[in-house]
């Protein structure tokens, strides 16, 4: 009986009760320098655009070349500002198109994609089953491969030049539909059922109850919108050809491709920047809601 | 309420026909922007198709020609991006498991700050990221990992890092590895710290004795959703790079083809040659590459009935 019971703790200490911890154990830190060597390898490249972003001139020219910066300086910020106007569109002109284009994918994939997921939960029509597993596919589906026809169809439809065609193409997501759909499953139906009862019709039961419910999911799949429409430059480059037109995103793609003397270095090294801290910042915001969506995301 | 349900029944047929409308704004787009892309990819994959003229169509002359003449598909984009998408994507997925293990186990904050590190490489974009690895690994003296191994006395002159077909190729994979944490990432640490920790108890208890048999017998067997979601964005971030090479080596196409994957190819006959017909046979390959990876993964991953 003894002998069982300090088998038992001996067992507890090394089984999966140690998954998720409350208290900070001893036994956490091989686990923590484990992680650690990597976790630094990979944010070294991003400490690298930070410091190389508000480096002086004599430091970006400094030989050998060092990594921190040691006098930061907003040099290579007013210098990009300058570039740009001269370039005849204001920086601020590409920013606000770089924002109407995210603002309007993520508004237009929420509630598209939101209305699908509802649909796909909570409603019986005829198709319903061959379009939800034909987003399940479309979920691997990568948009590079169909860039020829998507450039085709874009013209065709007459999507050029104007701001729907730097947000339509980038409406669609398949695995937005999917994160939010397995978010509704956990909604329980004696809720709906219960308000259906009491006089709710299908789109109320939608705005007022679902899309309450499904927040954690809303914020995922905004990020993820987000981070395809702020990263994308297909869109500006192929669709529009209006120079007001274009966005943060393709100007500064463009700009870096052309440039290679060291101090377009630390004007390139502040765009990058730029373009990766709204990213960081509205991840770290979401973050929780994130990994709650993710709880179920398990696909079958 | 007998009544009542009499009443509502014709209504809710009604009902039953403008369900499909709430699907209807997402049907369309996806419609559009994905069934429909796919299909014109493969309807011109058998034609010649310029643009200006009307496509011709040419029957699998296109698929014979990428396979027989075109000596850049097979022997540079074909093979890189099979490399490419066999290192990445089973190393990243695998990295990000054992990443996702090892932080489950540690407590929140921790957990939280580690994690948006491992995951925020992800966050950023491929091509302003070039600009990096360009001076990273830039090859005159002033590149930092030239003055570094100069410095460290391990080499005497600067590496070509970016012009030399091999180094390219090896930094790309570092490239990809270093962004390959992504949500599927985080998929895969919130279906850990989700396993109902019963069942490992109940493991214990029937004989289980180390960490490993853990992983094999508890974990993954109970996060296998979780492990397929992770393979698809692993599978997806992976053949979703293009254009890395060129940006590297900074020259169209990069020195001997090197890193060239299917989608450069494609890019360059469908963007620069305005080929159409061919570059959509090319895609339709890469298509197939990824449904082949996905087929895999699904059958790793899915729970058989027994």
């Amino acid at each position: 009986m003894a002998t069982n019971s300090l088998k038992k703790r001996k067992r507890s200490r090394i089984t999966g009760t140690m998954i998720n911890p409350t208290h900070f154990d001893k036994s956490q830190i091989k686990f923590i320098l484990a992680v650690l060597p990597l976790a630094i390898l990979m944010l070294l490249p991003i400490v690298y655009i930070a410091c190389h972003a508000f480096k002086p001139y004599s430091e970006l020219y400094a030989y050998p070349p060092k990594f921190f910066v040691k006098r930061p300086t907003l040099d290579n910020y007013i210098s990009l500002f300058r570039l740009t106007s001269q370039a005849g569109v204001p920086l601020s002109r590409y920013l606000f198109n770089s924002l109407i284009q995210a603002a309007g994918v993520i508004l237009i994939s929420l509630f598209f994609g939101s209305l699908a997921a509802y649909s796909f939960v909570f409603c019986q029509y005829k198709g319903k089953k061959l379009l939800l597993s034909l987003n399940q596919l479309a979920i691997m589906f990568i948009p590079v491969a169909v860039a020829v026809p998507r450039y085709l169809v874009m013209s065709k439809l007459g999507l050029i030049n104007n701001y729907a065609s730097l947000i339509v193409p980038l409406v669609a997501i398949p695995v937005g539909v999917f994160l939010m759909k397995q978010f509704m499953d956990q909604i329980p139906k004696e809720l709906v059922d219960a308000s259906k009862v009491d006089g709710a019709n299908k789109w109320q039961i939608y705005w007022n109850i679902v899309i309450p419910l499904i927040k954690p999911a809303l914020c995922t799949v905004a990020i993820l919108a987000f981070q395809s429409a702020w990263n994308n430059t297909e869109a500006a480059n192929l669709y529009v050809n209006d120079e007001s037109l274009k966005t943060l995103s393709y100007y500064f793609a463009t700009m870096s491709l052309g440039s290679s003397s060291i101090a377009a270095q630390g004007m390139s090294a502040a765009a990058t920047l730029i373009m990766f801290l709204p990213n960081l910042i509205f991840f770290l915001i979401v973050q929780d809601q994130v990994m709650n969506t993710m709880a179920y995301s398990g696909m079958k | 309420m007998i009544n009542d349900k009499a009443v509502t029944k014709p209504k809710k047929k009604k009902q039953f026909k403008s369900d499909f409308l709430f699907a209807l704004p997402y049907g369309v787009v996806f419609f559009v922007f994905v069934i429909l892309l796919i299909f014109i990819s493969i309807a011109l994959s058998f034609t010649y198709y310029d643009t200006i003229n009307v496509p011709r169509w040419v029957g699998f002359d296109n698929y014979v020609t990428l396979f027989t003449r075109d000596s850049e598909f097979m022997q540079y984009a074909l093979p890189n991006t099979l490399k490419y998408g066999l290192i990445v994507g089973p190393c990243g997925y695998l990295l990000s498991f054992f990443m996702a293990w090892l932080l489950a186990q540690v407590t929140k904050p921790v957990r939280t700050a580690l994690a948006v590190i491992l995951y925020s490489p992800s966050l950023t974009s491929g091509v302003m990221m070039a600009v990096v690895w360009k001076v990273l690994f830039s090859g005159d003296s002033r590149g930092y990992l030239n003055a570094l191994l100069i410095n460290w006395g391990l080499i005497s002159a600067p590496i070509q890092f970016l012009q030399t077909p091999g180094w390219i190729f090896g930094i790309m994979i570092f490239v990809g590895l270093w962004s390959s944490m992504s949500v599927g990432f985080l998929a895969m640490l919130s279906g850990i710290l989700n396993i109902n920790k019963e069942l490992y108890e109940a493991a214990y208890i029937d004989g289980m004795k180390s960490k490993w048999q853990e992983i094999f017998y508890i974990t993954i067997p109970s996060m296998k959703p979780q492990m397929l979601f992770g393979a698809v964005t692993a599978i997806t971030g992976t053949f979703n790079a293009s254009g890395m090479a060129t940006t590297l080596s900074g020259s169209t196409p990069s020195p001997q083809y090197a890193g060239w994957l299917i989608t450069d190819h494609m890019n360059d006959y469908g963007f620069g040659r305005y080929e159409m017909g061919y570059a959509s046979a090319i895609s339709v390959v890469l298509l197939l590459i990824v449904m082949l990876f996905y087929f895999v993964a699904k059958t790793l991953f899915t729970e058989k009935e027994q």
